[in-house]
């Protein structure tokens, strides 16, 4: 553990283009430790890319990444595993032709200390992991309530269920921050509910710091302590979440007029 | 019937030497998208480096574990120089410099260690066993069961160890793989080593039917039906396709054969690949390719 003081996480000044389109521009904010801190907008406002940069996949053109009080000026994908920020993306990136277990068991790469030789010619250490290994990813998809899918083909499961399976993936590391592109996406309101408990639960009990995109405001406002607003790669609030919904800006912004009307 | 079962056999026992030249074109596919144009190079690299070690006087097993030791070294060496800088170019790109790539090892190889013809004897007896009625090669028997060990030992890699988990992943989808801290350079490496190892294995059974020679590295060319047939993705595609096309080439020769004047063999494979390409274009194991926007 690094010191527990100041933000987990903090933007700065980070400006990123595509082809002389700007996706996002010199935009800056902290994610305080153990906060659920969701980040919101329309299409294009930047939230993708911005995740995207958070765990290395884009390299800004300018500014910074301070995590864990060290600065970055831009993150490597596999650094960003190793210093335990973990993902989960959009529509879902499973290994598909993989058990539900030996996808969970596939997220605990970065905590391997046996060398390849010993793994090939299964010699005891690489054994012992192995089992712990596994025995880890039980007790996560314990959690989850998914212990009797853990034969399954991912592939064959629903997608609601397969979502579950990607979190406990991105968890099942003990990562320092998760970073999740839609979770809700594509579900009913049931699903959504029982996802964004599952949130919760994880922030609470693990004390993880969890940075999250999100269209449903509704479960946004319930479920982050912190939001921040992005429109056209810019900040446009950033705030708790009661601030956020009566800030008129968001409101005509992304929340629309019809909103906004009855807001008023 | 007799006549018929023996060409059938045999057919099939050769075709698993086709399947062990394009098992080590799956195993890279599989891991990064490339079609590798210097397996055939790499196949005659460790051929070559085994005959002329063992002409030095080197006892086999040595000469088996310096070769193994060279290919390792290859495989890093490629993956640095190589895929390294070329991350996320087109395949088309990748596979140029794979064509690149075959031209430098068959220089060097050839370059250091000569280009004339070397007699390469592997201690098997090429005389035929019976069973019953049917001639079989002892040679091929022998060739099909190294091919199904090194299957056997491959599923084993894949299917029970993290090492397979991590090599699958990353075939599966990269960027959840790295999100992992899967590392994707370290998992290139190993498919690379493993495919060059599978090379030497079909090198020298290979190099022991025809000589070891330049043209060793051509039947890169006998893989690529085999590949087509059986799917580029799929190492128990490489199998079955090795086997279709072992086994039809050889009733094609024996049983049409006579009517076209012979001279089947060369072309047979590439016209059942055509069929194959008309009715299914991803080969019957290969997957079809979906791309999500």
């Amino acid at each position: 553990m690094t010191a527990s003081a100041g933000p987990a996480l903090e933007v700065r000044n980070v400006s990123l283009s595509f082809k002389g389109v700007k996706a996002i521009s010199d935009l800056s904010f902290q994610v305080t430790r153990r906060e659920i801190c969701a980040l919101i907008g329309p299409n294009g406002a930047g939230k993708s890319s911005l995740l995207n940069i958070l765990n290395g996949v884009y390299t800004p053109d300018s500014g910074e990444i301070v995590f864990e009080g060290e600065h970055f000026r831009r993150m490597q994908p596999l650094e960003a595993a190793r210093r335990g920020i973990g993902r989960g993306f959009q529509n879902n990136a499973l290994f598909s032709g993989m058990s539900v277990l030996d996808n969970v068991i596939a997220g605990l790469s970065r905590h391997s200390r046996v060398t390849l030789v010993e793994e090939a010619f299964r010699l005891p250490r690489a054994l012992g992991q192995e089992r712990a290994f596994r025995d880890r990813a039980l007790e996560v998809l314990k959690l989850f309530d998914l212990e009797k899918y853990a034969e399954t083909l991912v592939g064959t499961l629903p997608y609601g269920v397969q979502k579950k399976v990607e979190i406990a993936r991105a968890i099942v590391a003990k990562p320092r921050l998760l970073l999740l592109d839609e979770p809700l996406a594509g579900m009913n309101a049931a699903e959504k509910q029982e996802i964004a408990a599952v949130i919760a639960r994880l922030n609470r009990e693990l004390d993880l710091t969890v940075v999250l995109i999100e269209h449903d405001i509704g479960i946004v406002l319930k479920l982050a302590h912190h939001v921040v607003v992005l429109d056209y790669g810019r900040k446009l609030a950033d705030g708790p979440p009661e601030t956020i919904r009566d800030n008129p800006d968001v409101i005509a912004a992304y929340l629309g007029s019809e909103n906004a009307e009855a807001a008023a | 019937m007799n006549m018929f079962l023996e060409t059938l056999i045999g057919g099939l026992l050769a075709g698993t030497m086709y399947s062990l030249v394009a098992i080590g074109f799956v195993l890279i596919y599989k891991a990064s998208g490339v079609f590798n144009y210097a397996q055939g190079s790499l196949l005659l690299f460790a051929a070559l480096t085994f005959v002329t070690l063992t002409d030095q006087g080197v006892p086999a097993l040595g000469a088996i574990a310096v070769t193994i030791g060279l290919l390792v070294l290859t495989a890093i060496t490629i993956e640095k120089l190589l895929l390294r800088p070329l991350t996320n170019r087109s395949p088309m790109t990748l596979f140029m410099a794979t064509l690149g790539l075959s031209y430098v090892v068959e220089g060097v190889a050839q370059g250091i260690m000569g280009s004339q013809v070397r007699a390469l004897n592997l201690g098997i007896d090429d005389l035929p066993i019976f069973l019953g009625d049917i001639m079989i090669s002892q040679f091929d028997l022998i060739a099909a069961g190294v091919a199904l060990a090194i299957v056997v030992v491959l599923s084993l890699l894949f299917n029970r160890t993290r090492i397979g988990i991590q090599l699958r992943g990353v075939a599966d989808d990269t960027r959840a793989a790295l999100s992992l801290g899967i590392d994707i350079n370290r998992i290139w490496q190993i498919v690379w080593a493993v495919a060059g190892l599978v090379g030497l294995v079909a090198g020298l059974l290979w190099g022991a039917r025809q000589g070891v020679q330049f043209s060793l590295s051509l039947v890169v060319l006998k893989a690529l039906p085999v590949l087509i047939i059986g799917g580029f993705t799929s190492i128990p595609g490489a199998i079955v396709g090795g086997l279709i096309v072992g086994a039809g080439e050889s009733l094609a020769e024996t049983y049409i054969g006579p009517y076209l004047g012979g001279g089947i063999t060369p072309w047979f494979a590439y016209a059942l690949a055509l069929v194959f390409l008309f009715i299914r274009p991803a080969g019957l194991f290969g997957e079809r390719q979906i791309e999500r926007v």
